[in-house]
C-alpha cells in the first residue's frame, strides 16, 4: 500500500490517469444513478433491477455491433427499446406493487432481476463481451497516460444525455407533472395529474436511461448477464449519497464514486475497489442517520 | 360382483405399486444393458459456455462409446448414457444435485461438473457415500490435499498452468545474459478457489526463481474493471505480466490492455480460448502466452478417437459451432473413457471394485495418458503453453510438443 502511494508521489501524472478514468465511468454510473433517483423519488419504489436494466442496453448494443452497427448507433435503439421495456414491465409487474409497503416492491423487482439475468444468460449467452467502436486511444505524458477516445466521446454523450433529461423534467408538462407527482402525488391528483401515467412514464424513463448507460458501458467496458448487481449497488450507494431530487448531487457522487474506485484500487488493490463501494454506503448510511437523529432532535 | 370388484381394484393397486418400484429403479446404476452415469453441469449461470462444453465433451464419447460396441462387463455388453441436472453454476445446488442423483436416482457412477468450485462442493458428497466420481473440469490444487478417495481427474493441476510461463521467463533472461532474480513480476489474479490456486503455483515458482513481485492485485468476482491496476502495471513497467481470472478476467485483460496501450515483454493469461480473446480483439491478443491442458496438434493417441487431430476433427463435425475445440470438451471426453476402461478391468459394477480399477488406470488417450497419483490427479500429463500467434496458438512449450518457436519480447498486432 506504501509503496503505491510512493509511485503516486514520484510520478504524479499518475493521479491524472486516475481521475481521468474515475471521470469516464463516474459519468456513466451517474446516468444509471439518476434513472434510480427519479424512481425512488418520484415512485417511492427501490428498483432493484436496476444494473439488470443497464446491462439488457449493453446487449442490444453489443447484438447491433456483432451486426454490423456502429455501437454508437446503439444508443438510441438501446434508449427506445429500454423505453417500451420499462413501459411493459410497469403494466405487468410495477403498477400492481406500487401502492403495497416497501418490501413488496423490493420483492418484486428483486424477482425481476434475477429473471433478467437468467433471460440475458439464455439469450445471448454467458459470454462475457464487449462492443468495439474501432476509435483510437491516445496517449499523453510519455505514454505514462491514455485517454481512448470512446471513454471521451462516452462522456460527451452521457453529458448530453443528461442536459437533454434535465430540460424535458424542467419545461415539458410531463416533466412538471411528474415532479409535481414527486412532491405530493394526492395533490397532484386534485390538480387533475393523471398520477398512474406519470408513474408510468417515469419507470419507463427511467429503464431508457439504464439502456443509455448500458450502451456506454459495453463499449468502455465489458459486460456479462451476471453483471448488473455491482451497477445496481453503485446506483444505490450514489442515490443515497446524494438523495433524490438532487441532480447534481447524483452527478457530483457519481464522479466520487468513480474517483473512489480508481484510487482505492491503485493504493490498495483490485481486491478493494468493490469493498470501497460497499464500504462508503455503510458511512454514507451513518452519517445520515446522525444528520436525521440531530434533525429530530430539533424538530423536538 | 362387488368382490371382483374389489379384487380388480388390488390387482390394480398391486400393480401400479410395481411400476412405481420400477420407475424408481429405473435411473438406477445399471438398467438392463444400460450404464448410467450421472453428472450435475452447469448449463445455465456464468459457467454455462464451459459447462456445455464438457457436456458436450461427455456425450460425444458417449456415443462413439455405444457406437463401437459399448462397454463389455462380465461377457455382455452395455451402452452408457449420462443422466444431467443443471447446476446454475452454484456450489450449493450442485451439492444437492449430487445428493439426488445419488439418494434419488441411484446413480453409482459419477461424472464431475464444471469447475473447481463445483467440484469442491460436489466431492464431499460423493465422498460420503462412497461414490467414485472421475472429474475433468476441476484443477484446484487443493483438491486434491482433502484426501478423498473416490475422486479421480483426468486433467493436470492448477499451480502447473503459468508455471511454465515463468520458467520461459527465467529461460529468457538468461539467454539474454541477465539474472532471473532481476525479473518483475506482475500479478492480477481473480479471487476464486481456482485462480487463486493457480497463483498460488505461480508464487512458489516466482520464489525459486527470486524473481520480484511488484503488483499483486486480485480482481472481486463482480468486477468488470481492472484500469486501476493496469495503472500501476503501466508505472512499474513489470518483466512478466500474470493474469487468470476465467474468461471475464481474460476478456477484460485484454480489452483494458488494449485501451490502455499495456503491455509487457512476456504476459502470461489463462482462458484465453473460452474468453474468445482473439475473435473478440485480433492483434491485441497477439504474444499471449496460454496455458491449455490439451492441443490438437499434439501427438496423443488412443483407442477410441485415434490421434488428437482425429478427435479434433469428430468434435468440429458433430458441433460445427467450434472454430477452435475447447479444452474443456476433451477433457470431458476423456473422463468418459476413463470411466469405461475401468468397468471393463473392473468387470463388475461393485463401486468399492470400481474405485481400486480407477485407482490403477494407466492408460493413453487423444486427450494424453492417464494414470492418477494416490491423491487422485492425474501425473501422466503435462501442462502445454501455447502463444498467440498472427491470431493461431501455436505450442511453444514443453520444446517436444513446440509447433512454432516463441515470439519473445511479445509484439502486439492491429
Amino acid at each position: 500500500m506504501l509503496d503505491n502511494l510512493s509511485l503516486l508521489a514520484q510520478a504524479p501524472v499518475l493521479n491524472i490517469q486516475l481521475l481521468l478514468d474515475g471521470l469516464f465511468i463516474g459519468a456513466t454510473f451517474a446516468l444509471a444513478a439518476y434513472g434510480l433517483a427519479l424512481v425512488w423519488g418520484v415512485m417511492n419504489v427501490k428498483n432493484l433491477c436496476q444494473g439488470d436494466m443497464v446491462i439488457l442496453g449493453g446487449f442490444i448494443t453489443v447484438t447491433l455491433a456483432h451486426n454490423g452497427i456502429h455501437p454508437i448507433f446503439g444508443l438510441p435503439v438501446a434508449i427506445v427499446a429500454l423505453f417500451v421495456y420499462g413501459w411493459i414491465v410497469y403494466r405487468l409487474i410495477i403498477c400492481r406493487v406500487i401502492e403495497r409497503d416497501l418490501f413488496t416492491s423490493l420483492l418484486a423487482t428483486f424477482g425481476l432481476a434475477i429473471v433478467m439475468a437468467q433471460s440475458m444468460n439464455l439469450i445471448f449467452g454467458p459470454e462475457v463481451t464487449t462492443a468495439d467502436s474501432g476509435f483510437e486511444t491516445r496517449t499523453l505524458f510519455d505514454g505514462l497516460v491514455t485517454v481512448a477516445e470512446i471513454k471521451v466521446v462516452s462522456l460527451l454523450l452521457a453529458a448530453t444525455l443528461a442536459t437533454i433529461v434535465i430540460v424535458f423534467m424542467k419545461r415539458s408538462r410531463m416533466g412538471q407533472a411528474i415532479r409535481a407527482t414527486a412532491q405530493d402525488a394526492r395533490a397532484a391528483r386534485v390538480m387533475g395529474i393523471d398520477t398512474d401515467r406519470v408513474y408510468q412514464f417515469t419507470y419507463a424513463l427511467n429503464a431508457a436511461i439504464c439502456g443509455a448507460a448500458g450502451c456506454l458501458i459495453s463499449m468502455i467496458w465489458t459486460i456479462q448477464p451476471f453483471f448488473g448487481i455491482t451497477h445496481s449497488i453503485r446506483a444505490f450507494v450514489i442515490v443515497t449519497a446524494a438523495g433524490f431530487g438532487n441532480l447534481f448531487g447524483v452527478i457530483l457522487a457519481g464522479f466520487g464514486l468513480g474517483f473512489a474506485e480508481q484510487y482505492s484500487g491503485f493504493v490498495l488493490g483490485a481486491q478493494f475497489q468493490q469493498a470501497t463501494v460497499v464500504g462508503l454506503l455503510v458511512i454514507v448510511l451513518v452519517v445520515r442517520q446522525i444528520q436525521q437523529a440531530r434533525h429530530r432532535r430539533a424538530v423536538i | 360382483m362387488k368382490q371382483t370388484f374389489t379384487f380388480k381394484r388390488v390387482g390394480c393397486i398391486a400393480a401400479s405399486a410395481v411400476a412405481l418400484a420400477f420407475a424408481a429403479t429405473s435411473h438406477a446404476k445399471v438398467d438392463g444393458d444400460t450404464i448410467i452415469l450421472g453428472a450435475a453441469i452447469s448449463l445455465t449461470g456464468k459457467y454455462s459456455s464451459n459447462g456445455v462444453n464438457a457436456k458436450n465433451g461427455y456425450d460425444l464419447a458417449v456415443k462413439r462409446i455405444n457406437e463401437m460396441g459399448g462397454v463389455k462387463v462380465g461377457g455382455k455388453s452395455y451402452k452408457l448414457s449420462v443422466v444431467y441436472y443443471d447446476d446454475e453454476s452454484t456450489p450449493a445446488r450442485g451439492a444437492q444435485l449430487a445428493e439426488r442423483l445419488i439418494q434419488q436416482d441411484g446413480v453409482k457412477f459419477m461424472l464431475g461438473p464444471y469447475s473447481s468450485g463445483l467440484t469442491k462442493a460436489i466431492a464431499p458428497v460423493t465422498e460420503k457415500y462412497k461414490i467414485p466420481m472421475v472429474e475433468a473440469e476441476g484443477a484446484s490444487r487443493s483438491l486434491f490435499t482433502q484426501g478423498y478417495r473416490y475422486m479421480f481427474a483426468v486433467l493436470s493441476t492448477s499451480e502447473q498452468y503459468l508455471g511454465s510461463a515463468i520458467d520461459l521467463k527465467a529461460e529468457m533472461f538468461e539467454k539474454m545474459g541477465k539474472k532471473p532474480s532481476d525479473v518483475k513480476v506482475a500479478m492480477v489474479f481473480e479471487n476464486d478457489p481456482f485462480s487463486l490456486d493457480v497463483r498460488a503455483g505461480c508464487v512458489e515458482d516466482i520464489k525459486r526463481h527470486g524473481m520480484k513481485i511488484v503488483v499483486d492485485d486480485k480482481m472481486p468476482r463482480d468486477l468488470n474493471d481492472i484500469s486501476a491496476t493496469l495503472t500501476k502495471v503501466k508505472a512499474l513497467k513489470p518483466d512478466l505480466l500474470l493474469i487468470s481470472g476465467h474468461e471475464k478476467g481474460a476478456t477484460t485483460a485484454t480489452r483494458q490492455m488494449k485501451d490502455m496501450k499495456v503491455s509487457a515483454p512476456m504476459i502470461g493469461i489463462t482462458h484465453c480460448e473460452s474468453g474468445k480473446v482473439v475473435e473478440q480483439f485480433g492483434g491485441a491478443a497477439d504474444g499471449f502466452l496460454c496455458p491449455t491442458q490439451w492441443d490438437e496438434t499434439l501427438t496423443y493417441k488412443g483407442q477410441y478417437f485415434g490421434t488428437a487431430a482425429d478427435y479434433d476433427k469428430a468434435a468440429k463435425a458433430a458441433y460445427p459451432q467450434y472454430k477452435v475445440v475447447p479444452y474443456q470438451m476433451a477433457q470431458a471426453t476423456a473422463a468418459v473413457l476413463v470411466w469405461k476402461d475401468a468397468f471393463e478391468r473392473a468387470n463388475d459394477f461393485d463401486t468399492e471394485k470400481l474405485r481400486d480399477a480407477l485407482a490403477a488406470t494407466d492408460m493413453e488417450t487423444f486427450y494424453g495418458k492417464v494414470k492418477f497419483s494416490t491423491a487422485g490427479n492425474n501425473v501422466a500429463k503435462p501442462m502445454v503453453l501455447r502463444q498467440i500467434q498472427g491470431g493461431k496458438y501455436k505450442v511453444v512449450a514443453p520444446t517436444k510438443w513446440a509447433s512454432a518457436p516463441l515470439i519473445y519480447p511479445r509484439k502486439a498486432g492491429n
